[in-house]
């Protein structure tokens, strides 16, 4: 399937150069054209129409963009889109399946973890980096896990709650 | 049978929001998740420097860039009369600048192209000249005669004062303080802060040149008011203006004014006669937008020597940046500083304000707060932390001594504010026995002897939320009254809408359990909406813990209405008249025959199909709500530390809150927002702050510098309630979304003092950095905030 970000496709620049890259974005191959320079997180929003990932501070320090790169947690505003090619991306649009959520997901609705919802995807990303290594993760583990991601609602305290949770719900299905 | 209150999410019930269906999805619809068809991308070219004349702007080389659509300077916006336009308190603000930059990220230009990218590359190629002017970035400096001009473009504005404000019986004060035993002082300055919500602000402007609509969807905590605005600013007719406000990714108080970047995609949108985007970055949003506090305060209470408050009088010297952007209503200059001390009883007292212009961003505005009382609580009670150390007396007994009595409501206070309800004393007794306080003073001598430093802070206060009554309150003079409309469908579901406007509160789940509450009908059978004005009713928005106190009590009062529409239906229903019929909840029944009823639901059906002879069909209704009052929660927080004696780093041991905020409707969101008010008030006691060097450049413009706490530092939370429902509100509800806020960073930096005040230390200017609180270790003195001025007598 291609998807062409369309914005950077309908400039009247047509020498800006372009590279072709093919990115795995939860389970399935998008090939998509990019400026070098596009930035990954803009291109899961503007180019794949994947606006869950938000951008907040565009200096790292947030979070908001975080997403799954090969598993691991990274902050998508500070990876170009070119840096993906031939890699595997989660975002929070590929956590629940059709007909469930995931148990962290579930959490976060169960304990109160959010309010405005804008951390949300990437305080759950992280979360779940940590869980897929270790699903009885104590508090000061799951507030050292989530130390880059910045909230400014609720406290933390909740969304530490959430992640225990589902770590709780996580260890019970395995069983 | 009645129906289980709690099981249909009604008040009282922890009901799991229905937002979070979308947000845990990453289906939320934040502004920048909108795309229209065509749509245009803005960015904003914005000021280096703090102070400086603009010689001329070169956009020649921004329209070289391919895709670049059109570039807009203040010349271009001053032919259209758009150049400045009006704040929200009665100033005037450049949309673009024309003659001076007057702060450090001024808006100078905007570029509007293909993608963002484009935008921000051809903002690159606008060459503007400078020619630099002496740079005032405290009121202290701009007090001088002598100095620098500020707002040169406004007549009669010699210099650079805004307003020079006082309320308060000064004789009676005076007279208080020569019966003094014992006078206490304290000074400080409140730092300045923003709210900094994580998603920043933003618009898509869609002006439809054959309809002659224009839609604008934007950040903004106050739609309606943006509505006003554009009609009476870009003399556009009030009908053919449509403002949304989709999901807001937080605001606290930073998404009530309008911003320039509102106005240029409007602009922009009308001149392009396409859709025009601009979503400020994050530097954009922490150098330009609405910052809260910035004052220095000074005062000083009589007291007689057995502890008991007999007057206070206090001096604020507030920064308010270049442009008077605040959002206050219009008949207090300085918010409601005057609530300070409000659940003391202090017979007499006396405020002097004075504000003045700098070379800062402008604002001012209520970070969650209600307008200047997060600035006057921690006054208050540093104040009475200083005033018990002198009276040689103990922080709880000296708080209980003086604290207003159940038995004394209604309480006029000294500065005319009428308290009507509280249990303050009980609110104490919980914390101190939650945070272990009779047994502290041992532990802390003993902690000593170790050469441990604990402290204990304590913070209580009431303060005047739900703005507000229209003889007082009004945002350019419209009243700051609230709305709900309800409309019943005929198989009993529901849509509400309100004129507040949800940022992370949870409207779309607690005002569905209001609903609830009122009529029966189960909270999951209510669709709220919020924040378009096409089709919301017209309010006020939601800051200063405003929502349930007014638009909260509009939902139930026209719940009520529709009631009694339904009970006419049902005696009719029923073949029995109005006045043989009884309610419970979702039903009415014969009073002689319980058995004999008919359900709301019955009721809405017949409301379309059939209705008694005469009836007007359908069943719907709106409410406009004007509080008789202010609502006034009490808090009282309790903060344990230990300060690290060799490096002045302090650690929370425990965080005890006890709120009373009359009935919660949803105790779950309730406890969500008072956590999240105590960790922004750990944050400003500890790190978060923005100060501004000699030449007017923001340190805090973005988040490698502007401090915010994580889930690592952030302490835990023990929470407690106290139930004192608010005697006018139609639920008894209170607002609560800023109490931890304004109550809870006097209770740190009272802990943090507490620590060190064998050595004499008063007061340490927040945040208490490991710096400043080593610095008071070593030196047994008090560490003031920038700038080390004095304000004089």
């Amino acid at each position: 399937m291609t998807s062409l970000y369309d914005e950077v496709q309908a400039a009247p620049g047509a020498g800006v150069p372009t590279r072709r890259v093919t990115i795995k974005v939860n389970g399935d191959d998008r090939t998509v054209d990019v400026e070098p320079r596009l930035l990954l997180a803009h291109l899961l929003r503007q180019g794949l129409k994947l606006t869950g990932t938000h951008t907040g501070c565009d200096t790292s320090n947030c979070g908001a963009c975080t997403i799954l790169f090969d598993g691991r947690p990274i902050k998508s505003c500070t990876m170009l889109a070119v840096q993906a090619d031939g890699h595997s991306l989660e975002t929070v649009e590929g956590l629940a399946s059709a007909s469930e959520l995931h148990p962290i997901q579930e959490g976060f609705k169960e304990e109160h973890g959010l309010h405005c919802g804008f951390c949300t995807p990437g305080m759950m990303l992280a979360a779940k980096a940590l869980l897929d290594k270790n699903d009885n993760p104590t508090e000061d583990e799951v507030r050292w896990a989530l130390s880059g991601n910045l909230c400014r609602c609720t406290g933390y305290q909740n969304i530490v709650k959430s992640v225990l949770w589902a770590a709780e719900k996580m260890r019970a299905e395995s069983n | 049978m009645a129906l289980d209150e709690i099981k249909i999410g009604g008040l009282g019930a922890s009901r799991r929001r229905v937002e979070d269906n979308r947000f845990i999805r990453g289906k939320g619809n934040y502004v920048d998740d909108i795309v229209l068809p065509g749509m245009l991308h803005m960015e904003l070219l914005r000021s280096p420097v703090a102070h400086a004349r603009i010689k001329s702007i070169d956009v020649s080389k921004a329209y070289d860039i391919p895709g670049v659509r059109l570039v807009l300077t203040g010349e271009m916006m001053a032919a259209r009369n758009l150049a400045w336009m009006p704040t929200l308190s009665y100033d005037t603000q450049a949309v673009l600048a024309t003659d001076k930059v007057r702060f450090q990220g001024q808006e100078v230009a905007a570029v509007i192209a293909d993608d963002p990218y484009i935008a921000k590359d051809a903002c690159q190629a606008i060459v503007v000249e400078y020619e630099q002017l002496p740079v005032i970035v405290n009121p202290f400096q701009a007090m001088e005669s002598g100095s620098e001009v500020i707002r040169d473009d406004k007549e009669n504005q010699p210099g650079n004062k805004i307003f020079d404000w006082e309320i308060g019986d000064k004789a009676a004060t005076d007279k208080a303080f020569a019966e003094a035993d014992v006078i206490s002082k304290m000074e400080l300055h409140y730092p300045r802060s923003h709210p900094s919500p994580m998603e920043t602000c933003g618009s898509i402007a869609d002006f439809n040149r054959a309809t002659g609509k224009l839609t604008v969807y934007m950040t903004s905590q106050a739609p309606h008011i943006v509505r006003a605005a554009v009609a009476m600013v870009a003399e556009l007719p009030e009908h053919m203006i449509r403002i949304v406000s989709p999901d807001l990714g937080g605001g606290f108080g930073n998404k009530v004014p309008i911003y320039p970047g509102y106005v240029i995609s409007i602009l922009a949108s009308i001149l392009t006669e396409v859709p025009v985007k601009w979503i400020e970055d994050k530097t954009g949003n922490l150098i330009s937008t609405g910052f809260g506090r910035d004052v220095y305060l000074q005062g000083e209470m009589a007291l007689r020597k057995d502890g008991k408050m007999l007057g206070m009088r206090m001096k604020t010297i507030s920064d308010h940046g270049a442009f008077y952007a605040d959002a206050q209503p219009s008949k207090f200059k300085i918010g409601l500083m005057h609530s300070a001390f409000a659940c003391y009883d202090v017979p007499a007292a006396h405020l002097e304000s004075v504000g003045y212009y700098t070379n800062k961003a402008p604002g001012g505005v209520a970070y969650r707060c209600s307008f200047r009382v997060t600035e006057a609580m921690f006054f208050q009670e540093r104040m009475v932390h200083a005033a018990a150390n002198d009276l040689g007396m103990d922080q709880a007994e000296f708080r209980r001594m003086n604290l207003v009595k159940d038995d004394m409501f209604p309480y006029r206070t000294a500065f005319g504010f009428l308290t009507d309800s509280g249990q303050y004393g009980k609110c104490l007794d919980i914390g101190m026995k939650a945070i272990g306080y009779d047994n502290y003073k041992a532990e802390q001598a003993e902690a000593r002897s170790r050469g441990k430093l604990l402290g204990i802070g304590i913070s209580t206060m009431t303060e005047p939320l739900g703005a507000g009554n229209s003889r007082e309150y009004d945002i350019l003079g419209i009243k700051m009254f609230d709305s709900a409309e309800l409309r019943v469908h005929m198989t009993g579901k529901a849509i509400l809408r309100t004129g507040a406007m949800n940022q992370g509160q949870g409207h779309q789940t607690t005002w569905a359990q209001i609903v609830a509450h009122e009529l029966g009908i189960p909270a999951d059978d209510v669709t709220v909406e919020e924040g378009d004005t096409d089709t919301a009713p017209f309010g006020m928005g939601t800051y200063a813990s405003r929502s349930t106190p007014v638009a909260g009590a509009a939902v139930a009062m026209v719940a009520r209405k529709i009631r009694a529409k339904a009970r006419k239906i049902a005696a009719h229903l029923l073949e029995v008249s109005e006045e043989d019929i009884e309610w419970e909840l979702g039903r009415f029944y014969v009073r002689s025959n319980k058995e004999r009823g008919v359900t709301i639901q019955d009721c809405a059906l017949a409301a379309y199909s059939n209705m008694p002879d005469g009836m007007e069909p359908g069943l719907e209704n709106n409410a406009y709500y004007d509080p008789p009052n202010l609502t006034w929660p009490f808090a009282a927080y309790f903060v344990k530390v230990e300060v690290d004696a060799e490096t002045g780093v302090w650690d929370v041991l425990k965080v005890v809150a006890v709120d009373d905020c009359g009935v919660r409707i949803n105790p779950m969101v309730v406890e969500g927002q008072i956590m999240g008010g105590l960790t922004e008030a750990y944050a400003m006691a500890s790190m978060q702050y923005q100060t501004y060097d000699d030449e007017g450049n923001c340190i805090g413009s973005n988040y490698m510098d502007y401090l915010l706490p994580t889930a690592w530092e952030t302490p835990g939370f023990e929470l407690h309630e106290v139930v004192t429902p608010c005697p006018h509100h139609p639920i008894g509800a209170k607002g609560v979304g800023e109490c931890a806020t304004v109550a809870g960073p006097a209770a740190f930096v009272n802990a943090v003092v507490d620590a060190l005040g064998h050595l004499g230390v008063r007061n340490i200017d927040m945040p208490m950095m490991p710096n400043r609180v080593y610095e008071a270790l070593t030196t047994g003195k008090d560490i003031s905030g920038m700038p080390p001025v004095k304000m004089g007598d």
